[in-house]
C-alpha cells in the first residue's frame, strides 16, 4: 500500500523510509478514524450548543455538586499532560537513551492534553463570554489565576519543546518529500525556518533544548500542584489535605506513563514501527509504570489512612461512603483494578510484553479518570451543614447525556490532535544523532533477542 | 414624539427640583409610599412644585429618585459607619419558613433553591433536634472572596459580602470554598419577572444566568433604614439585626444591646474553629418557645 504512488517517493535510507512513509501515504483506516473522531466532536458540539443556549442547567450539576465531570476531566487532562516532562525532561536529563524514540510522542500527548484541559475549563464556566475577565480583572490571590498562569506557561514550554526538537526533521521533510501536496510542502518550508543542519544551528538548538528540558520540570510539578490547590485551599472533606500536591503529581506521572504505553502500542501497530519501538521499550515502560504506581500507592495510603483512622464528622462520612457506601464499587475498582493489580502483574515479566502491558495501561487510564471523579464529586456531596430544603435533584449527581457527549468529544479532540500531529510530522526523531540512535536500535533488537 | 420628549424633560426638571429638598410635603409622601411603591407603580401622586404648581407624578418615579440606583461600582463601598450583624435565637424558631418565603419573593427566587434554608439540626444522639435558619454568614474572613479569580465577590466596609453578577464568570470556586454552602447558582435563565429593572448587586435583581447568588442582608433595605425582609416577616422574632458599632440589634419588636444579648444567652458562631469569623451569631436552642415538630408536608417537600 505504502509505495503505490505514481511517482515513487525516494528515500536515502531504510530508516527514513520507515519513519517518513506514513507522511506520504494516507490509508483508509486513517480516514475512517478521523471521520469517527469528527462525528463524536460534532455530537459534543451540539451538546455544548445546548449548554450555551439553555445554561448549565442541562448538566446534572446543582448547588451542592457544583463541580462535575468537566472538572474531573480537567484534572485528568492536566495529569496526562505531565508525561511530556517525564519522558523528555526527566529521562533525557538522566541520559536514559532508551526513551529517545518516545520523547516526541510524549511531547505530542502533553501539548494535546494541556490544550484540552484549557478548553474543558472554559466549557465548565457559567459565563464563557466573560473568559477574558480572568486577565482584565484578575486577582492574583485566587488559586484559579495561579492555574491560568501556570497552564499557559506549561503550554508554551511544551509547544517549544515539541517544535524545537522537530526542527531538523521538518527540514528533512522539506528536503526529502517530493510527492506531497503543495500546502504540505509550503508548511514544511515555513515551519523549518531555514534549518540547514549547520553546526552552529545544531549547537544552539542543543543548548536551547537543554534549557527547556530543565525549565519544564518545575513548571510541570507546579501545574499539577497548583491544580491540587484548587481543592486543598477549601475546607471540603477529602480536599482539605496537605498531602494533595504530591498525591496529584504522583498520580499524574502514573496516568501519563500509561497514556504513553497506550499511544506507543497503537502507533507501533498502525505505523509499522516494530523495529523502532521494540519489546524492550515496552518492558522498560512497564518497569517505569510499576515504579510510578508504587509512589502513587504510597501517597494514596497517606491520603486515606489518617482520615479513615480518625473518622471525624463529615470527613468520616465521606470516607465511609467511599469505602463501603454509594461510591465503594468505583472506589475499589480504582484502587485495585487501576493501582494494586497493575503493580502486582507488572512485576511479572510476561505482563510487560506489548499486548498485556497495553491492556493493563488501559485499566490504569480508566482508573485514573474515575479517580478524578471520586476526588471531585463525593467531597462536594458532604458539606458541613446537612443538605436539606432543596429540590430532590440536588441530592444526586448522575451526569446528563450532554455532559457525557462533551466529555467524550474532549477525548476525541485529544486523540484528533495527537493523530494529526503524528500524521504531519515524523513521530520518531530521524536526524537526531543519526549514528547513535541507529546503534540504540541495534542494541534494542539485540536485547530483544536475549529476552 | 417631540411632545412626549418635552413632557419627559419637564418631568425630569421637576424631579430635580424635588431633589433639592425644597418640598417637604412631597418628600415625606415619597418616603411613606416607599414600601408599596413597587406594587402600585401605576398609581400617580399629585405633588406641589417649588413654583406653586400641582403636578401628577407616578409613584415609581419618586422612589427611583429617593433611592437612587446603586451601580456595581458603588456597591463595592459599604454603607458608611455601619457594621451589620445578625443574631438568630434558635430557641424561638419553629420552622414557619416565613423568612424563606419573604426572601424568595424579594429576590425573585424559585422555591427549589432558596437563599435561606431552615435546617433540622441535631448536635448529638441524646440532645433534642432544633431548627436552624441558615443564611450567608457574611464572614469577616470570607473564604469565597479569597478564591474569586475576578473580584466578582467582595467584602464591604459595612461587613456585607456581595456579588456582582455582571463580573461573575461562573467558575463556582466560591461555592466549593464556602464551608456553609451558602451560595446558589443560576443554572438556568432566572424567572422572567423584574427583567426590565436596572441591575444592582445590592438588590441582585434581575439575576443573571450562569452566575452565583446568595443571601446579602438586603442592603437595598438597609439603605432605606429598613430591616431585611427575613427579620420583619418572622412571626416569632427569631432574627435580630443591627449595627455592631451601635451595639444594638432588633427583631422588629424589641431592641437589645448586642453585647448583653450575646453574653446573657451564650451566643456563638457556627464552626468558629474554621476561622471565618461569621457576622451571624446563634443563641443556643434553650428555653424553647415551641416543641420540635416536623411538619409532614415539609419533610415530603425536602
Amino acid at each position: 500500500m505504502r509505495n503505490s504512488n505514481m511517482k515513487p517517493q525516494l528515500f536515502n535510507s531504510e530508516r527514513e523510509k520507515d519513519l517518513l512513509g506514513h507522511l506520504v501515504t494516507t490509508s483508509l483506516k486513517y480516514k475512517l478514524w478521523i471521520a469517527f473522531l469528527l462525528l463524536i466532536i460534532i455530537i459534543g458540539g451540539y451538546a455544548y450548543y445546548r449548554q450555551l443556549t439553555l445554561g448549565l442547567v442541562v448538566t446534572a450539576m446543582r448547588d451542592y455538586t457544583s463541580w462535575g465531570i468537566y472538572i474531573s476531566n480537567f484534572v485528568f487532562f492536566v495529569a496526562i499532560s505531565l508525561v511530556g516532562s517525564l519522558i523528555s525532561s526527566i529521562l533525557k536529563l538522566n541520559k536514559n537513551e532508551w526513551a529517545k524514540p518516545l520523547t516526541r510522542v510524549s511531547e505530542i500527548i502533553a501539548v494535546a492534553a494541556i490544550i484540552c484541559a484549557a478548553v474543558i475549563i472554559i466549557v465548565d464556566m457559567g459565563r464563557p463570554d466573560r473568559f477574558f475577565y480572568v486577565i482584565t480583572h484578575l486577582r492574583i490571590q485566587s488559586p484559579i489565576i495561579w492555574d491560568v498562569i501556570i497552564i499557559s506557561t506549561y503550554l508554551i514550554i511544551s509547544l517549544l519543546l515539541l517544535y524545537l526538537s522537530l526542527l531538523p526533521d521538518i527540514a528533512l521533510c522539506r528536503d526529502r518529500l517530493t510527492t506531497i501536496p503543495k500546502w504540505k510542502k509550503w508548511m514544511y518550508r515555513i515551519t523549518a525556518i531555514n534549518w540547514t543542519n549547520h553546526p552552529k544551528q545544531i549547537k544552539l538548538l542543543k543548548k536551547v533544548s537543554r534549557v527547556l528540558a530543565i525549565t519544564v520540570l518545575p513548571v510541570a510539578f507546579a501545574i499539577h500542584t497548583v491544580t491540587s490547590w484548587l481543592f486543598a485551599t477549601t475546607w471540603r472533606p477529602g480536599w482539605d489535605s496537605t498531602n494533595l500536591g504530591p498525591y496529584f503529581v504522583s498520580g499524574a506521572f502514573m496516568a501519563g506513563a500509561a497514556a504513553i504505553i497506550f499511544t506507543m502500542y497503537l502507533m507501533r501497530k498502525h505505523l509499522k514501527l516494530e523495529a523502532y519501538i521494540t519489546e524492550y521499550h515496552f518492558d522498560k515502560m512497564g518497569r517505569l509504570l510499576v515504579l510510578l504506581s508504587l509512589v502513587y500507592l504510597y501517597f494514596n495510603i497517606n491520603e486515606y489512612l489518617g482520615p479513615a483512622f480518625k473518622m471525624v464528622g463529615v470527613e468520616g462520612e465521606h470516607i465511609t461512603e467511599l469505602f463501603v457506601g454509594k461510591y465503594a464499587p468505583l472506589y475499589w475498582f480504582v484502587q485495585l483494578g487501576g493501582l494494586v493489580f497493575p503493580i502486582i502483574l507488572l512485576i511479572i515479566k510476561p505482563f510487560r510484553k506489548p499486548l498485556p502491558l497495553f491492556i493493563i495501561s488501559l485499566f490504569v487510564i480508566l482508573g485514573a479518570w474515575i479517580k478524578r471523579f471520586l476526588i471531585v464529586i463525593p467531597s462536594l456531596q458532604h458539606p458541613y451543614l446537612p443538605i436539606q430544603g432543596v429540590d430532590e435533584s440536588y441530592l444526586h449527581y448522575n451526569p446528563t447525556w450532554e455532559e457525557w457527549a462533551i466529555t467524550l468529544s474532549s477525548f476525541a479532540w485529544l486523540l484528533l490532535i495527537i493523530t494529526v500531529l503524528i500524521k504531519l510530522f515524523p513521530v520518531i526523531p530521524i536526524q537526531e544523532k543519526k549514528e547513535e540512535s541507529k546503534t540504540v536500535v541495534e542494541q534494542n533488537t539485540l536485547k530483544n533477542e536475549t529476552f | 414624539m417631540e411632545n412626549n420628549d418635552s413632557k419627559n424633560d419637564s418631568r425630569r426638571q421637576f424631579i430635580k427640583k424635588i431633589s433639592t429638598g425644597s418640598l417637604l410635603a412631597a418628600s415625606g409622601l415619597a418616603i411613606t409610599s416607599l414600601t408599596s411603591c413597587k406594587e402600585s407603580s401605576k398609581e400617580k401622586t399629585t405633588l406641589l412644585t417649588t413654583d406653586g404648581k400641582l403636578v401628577e407624578v407616578s409613584n415609581s418615579e419618586i422612589s427611583s429618585l429617593e433611592h437612587k440606583h446603586i451601580t456595581p461600582k458603588e456597591s463595592r463601598q459599604g454603607i458608611p459607619g455601619k457594621k451589620w450583624v445578625m443574631v438568630v435565637d434558635l430557641g424561638k424558631c419553629k420552622n414557619a419558613k416565613k423568612c424563606v418565603d419573604a426572601c424568595d419573593k424579594h429576590h425573585n427566587l424559585t422555591p427549589d433553591r432558596p437563599y435561606i434554608k431552615v435546617l433540622e439540626m441535631k448536635d448529638n444522639e441524646k440532645s433534642s433536634p432544633y431548627w436552624m435558619p441558615k443564611k450567608c454568614f457574611q464572614c469577616d474572613n470570607p473564604p469565597c472572596v479569597k478564591v474569586c479569580p475576578v473580584g466578582a465577590t467582595y467584602k464591604r466596609t459595612d461587613g456585607i459580602v456581595l456579588i456582582d453578577n455582571e463580573r461573575c464568570i461562573g467558575c463556582r470556586f466560591c461555592m466549593a470554598a464556602c464551608p456553609y454552602s451558602a451560595r446558589v447558582f443560576n443554572w438556568a435563565e432566572p424567572p422572567e419577572e423584574n427583567q426590565d429593572e436596572l441591575y444592582s448587586p445590592e438588590t441582585s435583581i434581575p439575576s443573571k444566568i450562569g452566575t452565583v447568588g446568595k443571601c446579602d442582608f438586603c442592603p437595598d433595605m438597609l439603605r432605606k433604614n429598613m430591616l431585611p425582609h427575613c427579620v420583619t416577616k418572622c412571626p416569632n422574632g427569631v432574627i435580630y439585626f443591627g449595627d455592631e458599632i451601635e451595639d444594638t440589634v432588633t427583631n422588629g419588636e424589641e431592641t437589645v444591646r448586642l453585647s448583653t444579648l450575646l453574653k446573657d444567652k451564650a451566643g456563638y458562631r457556627y464552626m468558629e474553629e474554621l476561622g471565618t469569623k461569621p457576622r451571624v451569631y446563634y443563641l443556643p436552642p434553650v428555653d424553647r418557645m415551641f416543641p420540635f415538630e416536623k411538619d409532614t408536608e415539609e419533610s415530603s417537600e425536602s
